[in-house]
C-alpha cells in the first residue's frame, strides 16, 4: 500500500540546515496496522506528513496505491487525500464551531456529497463509534476520548484505503488511550491499513510491527509478537524486543544529534 | 455558483460569528445609506431645478423690451424700448430660421365671469403659434388661429382650471359658451392642458392678440416676441441671436452690447448650463459616495484579514480534509460577497426609505422636490457592491489559499 525509498527531508530555517530524514525505505502492506516510535524530533511526524501527502520531499520514492506521488500540484494533492486517506491527530483538530455531526460530514462536502445525505451518513458513523446522543453538540462539549472518536468518524467517513494517526492517544488518559486502541484494531480489521505514531509503548505493543526511527533514520522494525483486542488481555502479553522505548519530556528543546536518554519503563 | 450547498456553508460561518459579521457590514452598509442619500438628494435638487424649464420648447427664445442704460448717438441712456407689431412682423420677416414665432401683450389678471361665476385669470393675448412654443396640449377644440388675428376674432382658449373654476356644472364642455372677459364677451374655442411648473399655467385665458389690441389697449403695443428655433444647432442659434439683436438695436437706435435695452433669454442655454452643472454634481457625489464604499471595503478586507488569520487552522483542517485551494477562496470569497451583499442592501433598503420619508414630508421648494434613487442607481449600487465584495475578500482569500496544512496543524 506504501512503498518509500531512499526518502530524504531537509528544513531550511534561515542559515540552518535541518537534514529530518536521512534515507528512509519502507513497504507497508495493504491491511498491515503498524506503529512508529522514537524520541522527539526524529522525524515521525515529518514522515506520516509525507504519507499523507501534506508535506514534499526532497529525495527519494514514494508510491501510495501503486501512484508515484511527486511534486502533485495542491489540487491533485487534496483529491487525494480526501479520497485515500484519513488523519487522525493527537490535538483532535475539530472545526470548533461546527457539531460533531458536521464536523464528521466535513470530508464528504468536498466530495460535494449532498448535505442531506452526508449527515446522514455521518450520523451512522457516529452511531457506529456510541456518539449518537452528541451529533449535535460543538466539540467543546465533549471529552477528549469523545473528540477523538469524533475525529476518527470523520477519517473514516470516506472509506480511505490508509488512516495515519500522530499520537492519536497523546492526549488521552490510559484507559481511554486503550478504548481507543480497540477501535483502531477494529477498524483496521475492516481491511483499512493503520499507521500509528506514538511514544507509548503499550499502544506500539498493540500493533503489528513496530518500526523506531532515531535521527532520522530507521533504526529497527519490530515485529510485535502477540495481537489482542482487549485491553483486559495485554497483561498476558509481552511485546519481546521494545524495552527500552520510553517517551522524552515534550516541550524540551530536542536536536537529532543530542545524545538521547531513555528512561526504563517501570 | 448557485449550489445552496455552499452557501449553507457560508451561512454557518457567519452564523457562527455574528459580531464580527455585524462590524464588518455595519461600514458597508453606511457606506452604502450615504451614497444613497447623496444620490437622492442630487435628484431632488436636480427634479427642482428641471421643473423650472418645464412648460414651453426646449428651443424657445423669448425677447422682451427694456431701457437703455447707455448711451448711444446722442440718445440718453434710460430711453424705454416699446415693441409693436412692427418688430413682430420685423422678426417674422427677417429671422428666416426660426419656426414658430409669436408676440404676447401682459395684461395680468383680468376679472372673468361666465354667468353668476366669476374669477381671476392671467389673461395672455398672443398669436397662434404662441400654442407651440408653450406646448400646450388641447384637451378639446382648438388653440387660435391666423383667421381669428385678421379678423380681431372675440374668440378665447381657456385652460383646465379656468373650465373647472366657472363651468360648475360636471358635463359641460364650454365649448361655444362666452365669457366676460373685462366688459367683453369671448366665445370659447378650445381647453387646454399644460404640463408646466404649476397651477398657474392651467389659469390662463388665451385671446387673440389682434383682437386685445383693439378691445383693450387701442395700439399696436407688443410686451414680448418669442420664437423657436427648429433644429437649428448650438451655433446656428447663437448667430440667430446676434442678427436678431443687430435688427433691434439698428430699428430702435441702441447700442447692441447694452443687454439691458432688449433682453433675450435662450432657454436652451440655461438648460444645458443647468445640466452640465448637475453632471458636475453627480460626478462629486458619486466620487464622495465611492471613496465612503472604499473605506468600507478596505474595513471589511481587514477584519476578513484578522479572520482568516483567526481561522488558519480551520483553513489547516479543511485542506487536510482535502479542500482543494480553489475551494478555500471561493469559501472566503463568497463570504465577502454575502456579508458586502447582504449589508449593503439593508443601507441601499435603509436610504431609500429615508429619501421616501423626505419627499413624503418635507415642503417642496422651488429647488428641491421630490429626492428618489431610481432603478438605475439601484442597480449600479448592486453591481458596486458585488464588485466590492469580490475586492474585499480578494487578499484575504489569496492569503488563505497560501495557507500550509502541515503548519496550521501543527500544535503550539
Ligand atoms: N516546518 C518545519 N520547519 C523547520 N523545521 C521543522 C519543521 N517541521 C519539523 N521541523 C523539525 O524537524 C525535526 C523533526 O520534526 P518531527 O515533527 O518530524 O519530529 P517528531 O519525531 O514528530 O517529534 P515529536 O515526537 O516531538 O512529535 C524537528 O527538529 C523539528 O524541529
Ligand atoms: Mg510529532
Amino acid at each position: 500500500m506504501i512503498k518509500i525509498r531512499n526518502i530524504h527531508k531537509s528544513y531550511t530555517n534561515g542559515q540552518m540546515n535541518l537534514h529530518v530524514l536521512k534515507g528512509i525505505n519502507l513497504d507497508i502492506e495493504a491491511g498491515e496496522m503498524i506503529s512508529i516510535m522514537g524520541p522527539s524530533g526524529s522525524g515521525k511526524s515529518t514522515l506520516l506528513n509525507i504519507f499523507g501527502i501534506l508535506d514534499n520531499y526532497d529525495n527519494g520514492e514514494y508510491y501510495l496505491d501503486g501512484k508515484k506521488i511527486q511534486n502533485l500540484n495542491e489540487r491533485k494533492a487534496a483529491l487525494l487525500r480526501n479520497r485515500m486517506l484519513g488523519f487522525v491527530f493527537q490535538a483532535f483538530n475539530l472545526v470548533s464551531f461546527k457539531n460533531a455531526m458536521e464536523n464528521v460530514a466535513l470530508p464528504l462536502y468536498y466530495q460535494k456529497v449532498p448535505r442531506r445525505k452526508r449527515n446522514k451518513i455521518a450520523l451512522e458513523y457516529l452511531d457506529k463509534l456510541g456518539l449518537k446522543d452528541w451529533a449535535h453538540h460543538l466539540p467543546n462539549e465533549l471529552s477528549g476520548g469523545q473528540k477523538q472518536r469524533v475525529a476518527i468518524a470523520r477519517a473514516l467517513i470516506t472509506q480511505p484505503k490508509v488512516i495515519l494517526a500522530d499520537e492519536p492517544t497523546g492526549a488521552l488518559d490510559s484507559v481511554t488511550s486503550q478504548e481507543m486502541m480497540n477501535l483502531l484494531t477494529e477498524i483496521n480489521q475492516t481491511g483499512i491499513t493503520m499507521i500509528i505514531v506514538t511514544h507509548e509503548l503499550d499502544i506500539a505493543r498493540r500493533t503489528q510491527k513496530t518500526i523506531r526511527i532515531i535521527d532520522g533514520t530507521i533504526q529497527e522494525i519490530v515485529e510485535n509478537e502477540v495481537q489482542s483486542t482487549k485491553y483486559e488481555d495485554r497483561t498476558q502479553v509481552r511485546s519481546n524486543v521494545i524495552a527500552s522505548e520510553a517517551k522524552q519530556p515534550k516541550n524540551e528543546v530536542t536536536s537529532v544529534s543530542r545524545p538521547k536518554q531513555y528512561e526504563k519503563v517501570a | 455558483m448557485f449550489e445552496l450547498d455552499k452557501w449553507q456553508e457560508i451561512y454557518s460561518t457567519i452564523r457562527k460569528n455574528k459580531l464580527r459579521t455585524f462590524l464588518t457590514g455595519f461600514a458597508v452598509a453606511w457606506g452604502i445609506f450615504m451614497l444613497i442619500i447623496l444620490l437622492g438628494s442630487g435628484k431632488g435638487l436636480e427634479n427642482g431645478v428641471t421643473d423650472q424649464f418645464q412648460g414651453g420648447a426646449n428651443n424657445g427664445i423669448w425677447i422682451s423690451s427694456g431701457m437703455t442704460s447707455k448711451e448711444f448717438k446722442g440718445l440718453q441712456a434710460g430711453r424705454m424700448i416699446r415693441f409693436t407689431n412692427d418688430d413682430y412682423n420685423l422678426l417674422k420677416e427677417s429671422v428666416r430660421d426660426h419656426e414658430y414665432m409669436s408676440s404676447r401683450m401682459f395684461l395680468g389678471n383680468i376679472i372673468t365671469s361666465y354667468k353668476n361665476e366669476y374669477g381671476s385669470f392671467y389673461l395672455s393675448p398672443c398669436h397662434p403659434d404662441y400654442g407651440n412654443i408653450k406646448e400646450v396640449e388641447m384637451i378639446r377644440g382648438r388653440f387660435l388661429n391666423y383667421l381669428d388675428i385678421d379678423e380681431f376674432r372675440k374668440v378665447a382658449v381657456i385652460g383646465e382650471k379656468v373650465k373647472q373654476d366657472l363651468f360648475k356644472e360636471p358635463d359641460t364642455v364650454a365649448m361655444g359658451e362666452y365669457l366676460n372677459i373685462n366688459g367683453v364677451l369671448f366665445r370659447v374655442v378650445g381647453v387646454f392642458r399644460d404640463f408646466g411648473r404649476d397651477d398657474s399655467e392651467q389659469r390662463r385665458i388665451y385671446i387673440p392678440i389682434s383682437t386685445a389690441q383693439r378691445v383693450f389697449s387701442g395700439q399696436n403695443v407688443v410686451s414680448q416676441i418669442s420664437f423657436t428655433t427648429g433644429d437649428a444647432s448650438v451655433e446656428e442659434v447663437d448667430l440667430m441671436l446676434d442678427y436678431t439683436r443687430n435688427l433691434l438695436a439698428k430699428k430702435h437706435t441702441f447700442d447692441t452690447e447694452d443687454q439691458r435695452a432688449v433682453s433675450i433669454w435662450n432657454k436652451n442655454e440655461d438648460f444645458r448650463r443647468f445640466q452640465g452643472l448637475f453632471m458636475g454634481i453627480r460626478l462629486f457625489i458619486w466620487i464622495v459616495g465611492i471613496g465612503t464604499i472604499i473605506a468600507g471595503i478596505v474595513g471589511v478586507s481587514n477584519i476578513m484579514m484578522i479572520s482568516v488569520k483567526e481561522r488558519t487552522k480551520e483553513i489547516g483542517i479543511r485542506k487536510a480534509l482535502g479542500a482543494t485551494p480553489f475551494s478555500i477562496i471561493s469559501l472566503i470569497l463568497r463570504e465577502a460577497i454575502v456579508i458586502t451583499g447582504f449589508s449593503g442592501y439593508i443601507g441601499l433598503v435603509l436610504g431609500i426609505g429615508v429619501l421616501e420619508l423626505i419627499s413624503r414630508n418635507l415642503p417642496e421648494t422651488d429647488f428641491f422636490r421630490s429626492p428618489e434613487a431610481n432603478f438605475s442607481i439601484a442597480v449600479g449600487a448592486t453591481i458596486l457592491l458585488i464588485a466590492a465584495g469580490t475586492l474585499a475578500g480578494l487578499f484575504p482569500a489569496r492569503k488563505a489559499a497560501r495557507i500550509k496544512p502541515i503548519e496550521a496543524l501543527r500544535d503550539e
